[in-house]
């Protein structure tokens, strides 16, 4: 459907992202028809990212075999930590030796970027645990490392029980010492931290993916809650799966709504998200009208922001701010 | 005239006022059940959330009694609170009764008692009426003791009535045509009418409210304002029948309007006389005061950019706020402004809260300060209702700040409190009487800058909400001043600059330091805060900065919530007002004027 509303002049595909959920639950022969569909439907480039989000569980000899000849070159893994006490916290039913026999398998079958996704500040565990569990994540060598720390939103599970105190809370002092501290720790492995929560060991390895978010490059999202961004509008569409499919039944795009960026709004989403990446932005004619210099000066008189080249972009330091900075240098 | 009667309705907040007041008028079938918006009377949004009345207003109500009388009721409805107490006198010289109305769940309490005694005072005749009796929690035996013995009047006489049910109402209403003397005053005397009240209207400028209390008066005839000596031709004389409702005449006895050209509610004073510029009455009535403020404030525009709109709006507002004075101010921390004088806090606030709801001005307000009278060494006086124009302390030989007798009625078990109170805002001279059984009224001579803040509050809290408070304004006396400064990160803000006797400078300085660090948000940097005497700190504070403030995860379906909360981080600081590098948010110039709740 979303390919026959795509501009002739659109570009070939370069990436191709499954998650959000454990899409790793399906059975691979449904992966591969889902890979087929989208080569089928979109021009799809020569070298696209094919990336997957998986469980550890899921990740078994036949699946990794399987998402290989599908053709996908990055697989993510759910481990979310290997100290068993964090990882029975966050209520997983995986163990740490699953991660890590799915690391391997995923390894033993080829596929040559793997990521992990890992979680800290949770049970008030101190930087020393944190490290030792980077350190075990390190010792497989994965090409990309997501290190988020945990956020407790009113409304959730932990929510509820961190209101009633059932919940051991990281200060905000607490943690900003676990993300120096994880931040350098991985830096001296050799990786980049090129976002506020992700590390790769080579530029090749960042997600070419998540970056297009970031660089407010457009992209697709198909199936039920997705986002699509096309440089000027957004849209999304419905949340639930019935009312997705049944709009696709009745022959209509799935949509929830969708927003057309005035310049203003289009500056400030680019100043927003390259203060997120090591990258930062340009400071060009569509951007410079809404910047504040003194707020800039400020900021790099408190080192959380570089400026060179016409490029401001954060520090370590300035990613712990990345959700203040765009208030402090914009008009 | 035999068959008018002007009264008004005395009754604590909530007792049900408002809701007796909608049935009188229903019953007069001046509005039906579908067309009426509850509480007609009380009109203003922020008396109807306060539940007080602001202003003076009346009603006419025909009305037939049970023996088949032709009835004229004129309600007269009067303000509630002691920066008005004049308006209040005015409307209740218009009366000659009054209903004490007193929730039979709630019992006698305080504000009934004081706007009683003022009710006594002009000698009006008194109905008890017990209210919400339909309410299974109501206790009519208790609340007719407390009728008698702490109000001293006769309980037997009490009404019972459910303002809310209607029952009872039509006996209220008859009682009202028995019990109260018609008004007396002939109609063929020179014309003297009281001015209780006076508003503004976009199409027929000033319409004048009074009591007309001898001779007569028509659409024509020259009026004269005996206070201000001004004349003015009558276009139209009416009552209020929830609209202006024209009359041939207004006679001796009557309540109603006179709209006369009158361009603004300047142009017209409550308490003064009307009489005809033909034939004048020989003196005014009595009672006649020029209401003065007597607290100061400057206030500006958040955004300095809109103090055009800001001065629209004061020209606009001022067209219906007769007390209301202001002129031009500058500060350097918050620009172009004006200095405005109120008849007290309440007034303020009430200025404040309309001039944002009602005129959509996003204002900061400075600290009140009343006007001290500052003696130089060049035996120069200065008048100083604003400390940027403190003079330098070198120069000054002496100072000397405003005195006022307060009246504060309460049960006498909470003597010990307020006296306490009382000592520690600098009261002297004390004195004590015993009006009622069990009740007491104190007296102290005090500044008038240490009631102007939360004072009230206070004597509320202290009390249990039974406190209540008067004051008249006696005399200057020497005082020792100091002028303290408030720094934020480094940098002093003039306009919390503040006029202070010197024993009580360091007490406010900890509490502005302490309400700027609540109010004022985290910033990346710390900011301190300091409160200054000349070069002397005697008081810090200090605002720690943000450790972190970043979302762990920001994808594609993330951009637009993240960028919605941008757009309305950015809003809110584009409210707050820069000092240096310091975003203060309005909320914090008026924190350090508000009561501490920890201090309560």
């Amino acid at each position: 459907m979303s390919s026959r509303f795509l501009p002739e002049t659109c570009p070939a595909f370069d990436s191709i992202h499954l998650g959000g959920g454990t899409p790793s639950l399906l059975a691979g022969e449904y992966l591969a028809e889902i890979l087929d569909c989208l080569r089928s439907c979109f021009r799809i480039g020569d070298n696209c990212e094919t990336a997957i989000e998986a469980d550890p569980l899921d990740i078994t000899d036949e699946k990794a075999a399987f998402l290989k000849a599908a053709g996908f070159t990055r697989v993510v893994v759910g481990a979310q930590s290997f100290d068993e006490r964090v990882i029975s916290f966050l209520g997983r039913r995986h163990r740490a030796k699953d991660s890590i026999a799915a690391v391997n398998v995923l390894r033993d079958a080829g596929i040559e970027n793997i990521g992990l996704d890992l979680i800290y500040g949770a049970e008030g565990l101190p930087v020393s645990a944190w490290i030792s569990d980077l350190d075990e994540a390190v010792s497989l060598s994965p090409e990309h490392i997501s290190c988020y720390c945990l956020t407790v939103e009113d409304g959730t599970v932990f929510g509820r029980l961190a209101s009633k105190g059932r919940l051991k809370v990281s200060s905000a002092e607490a943690e900003r010492e676990l993300f120096l501290a994880g931040s350098r720790f991985l830096r001296d492995k050799g990786y980049i931290h090129y976002e506020v929560s992700n590390f790769a060991s080579a530029e090749r390895h960042m997600s070419g993916h998540n970056l297009k978010y970031w660089r407010r490059e457009p992209y697709l999202g198909l199936g039920p809650s997705a986002h699509s961004f096309d440089g000027g509008r957004r849209w999304w569409n419905k949340r639930t799966v019935r009312g997705y499919c049944e709009s696709l039944e009745a022959g209509d795009l799935p949509l929830q709504g969708m927003e057309h960026l005035t310049e203003e709004q289009s500056a400030l989403e680019m100043i927003a998200m390259g203060l997120r990446i090591r990258v930062g932005f340009k400071l060009d004619e569509v951007i410079l009208p809404w910047i504040d210099q003194q707020g800039v000066d400020a900021m790099l008189a408190q080192g959380l922001i570089s400026c060179a080249g016409r490029i401001i972009a954060p520090t370590v330091e300035g990613y712990l701010f990345a959700d203040r900075l765009p208030l402090e240098i914009t008009k | 005239m035999t068959q008018i009667r002007n009264f008004c309705i005395i009754a604590h907040i909530d007792h049900g006022k408002s809701t007796l007041a909608d049935r009188f008028i229903q019953k007069a079938g001046l509005a039906d059940e579908r067309t009426f918006r509850d509480q007609i009377l009380d009109n203003m949004d922020i008396e109807r959330e306060r539940g007080i009345t602001i202003k003076s207003q009346s009603v006419n109500l025909p009305y037939r009694s049970s023996k088949g009388e032709e009835f004229e009721l004129n309600l007269i409805d009067t303000p509630g609170h002691v920066d008005f107490s004049y308006e209040v006198s005015r409307a209740l010289a218009s009366c000659e009764g009054a209903l004490l109305l007193v929730d039979a769940t709630q019992g006698v309490e305080a504000q009934t008692l004081a706007n009683l005694y003022a009710a006594m005072e002009h000698n009006l005749t008194i109905i008890p009426v017990i209210n919400k009796i339909d309410l299974a929690s109501a206790d009519i035996d208790r609340t007719r003791e407390q009728i008698e013995i702490d109000l001293g009047l006769d309980s037997s006489s009490a009404l019972l009535c459910s303002a809310k049910e209607g029952t009872g109402v039509d006996a209220v209403m008859d009682a009202i045509t028995e019990m109260i003397p018609p008004p007396s005053g002939s109609p063929d005397e020179p014309l003297k009418a009281l001015i209780f009240d006076a508003h503004y209207d976009n199409f027929r400028g000033t319409i004048v409210t009074c009591r007309v209390f001898a001779g007569k008066l028509k659409a024509g005839d020259i009026i004269k304002l005996m206070a201000l000596g001004t004349t003015h031709k009558v276009e139209e004389v009416g009552v209020f029948r929830l609209k202006r409702d024209a009359r041939a005449v207004l006679s001796a006895g009557e309540v109603g309007y006179i709209i006369a050209g009158i361009k603004t509610v300047k142009d017209t004073r409550i308490g003064d006389t009307v009489t005809l510029a033909s034939n004048p009455a020989p003196e005014p009535l009595p009672g006649f005061m020029e209401v003065k403020p007597v607290v100061f404030s400057s206030i500006y525009p958040v955004s300095s950019d809109d103090y055009r709109s800001l001065a629209d709006a004061m020209e606009k507002y001022q067209l219906n706020d007769a007390a209301l004075t202001f002129q031009k101010d500058s500060s350097a921390a918050l620009g172009l402004g004006f200095r405005c004088g109120f008849l007290g806090l309440l007034h303020l606030e009430i200025f404040q809260e309309r001039l944002e709801r009602e005129f959509d001005q996003s204002i900061i307000m400075t600290v009140p300060t009343v006007m001290y009278k500052i003696v130089l060494n060049s035996g120069e006086t200065l008048h100083v209702d604003n400390p940027l124009y403190y003079p330098d302390p070198v120069n000054i030989k002496e100072s000397l700040e405003p005195f006022i007798r307060t009246r504060i009625l309460i049960p006498d078990k909470y003597m010990g409190a307020v006296m306490e109170l009382c000592l520690s805002r600098r009261g002297v001279n004390s004195r004590f009487s015993y009006p009622t059984p069990g009740r007491i009224e104190i007296q102290f001579e005090m500044p008038l800058s240490e009631v102007i803040y939360d004072f009230y509050d206070r004597l509320k809290s202290t009390t249990q909400g039974y406190g209540s408070f008067d004051y008249d304004i006696l005399d200057y006396r020497k005082s020792d001043l100091v002028k303290l400064d408030i720094l934020v990160n480094g940098e002093k803000v003039d306009a919390l600059s503040q006029i202070v006797h010197k024993d009580r400078a360091r007490e406010r300085a900890v509490h502005v330091c302490d309400r700027l660090k609540d109010e004022i948000p985290r910033h990346l940097f710390k900011v301190p805060i300091q409160g200054a005497l000349g070069g002397t700190i005697i008081a810090r504070s200090t605002i720690s900065p943000f450790r972190k403030d970043v979302t762990a995860k920001c994808y594609g379906g993330d951009i637009t919530r993240k960028r919605k909360l941008l757009e309305k981080q950015k809003k809110g600081k584009k409210k707050m007002k820069m000092i240096g590098s310091v975003s203060i948010p309005q909320s914090a110039f008026v924190a350090v004027f508000k009561t501490d709740e920890k201090e309560k």
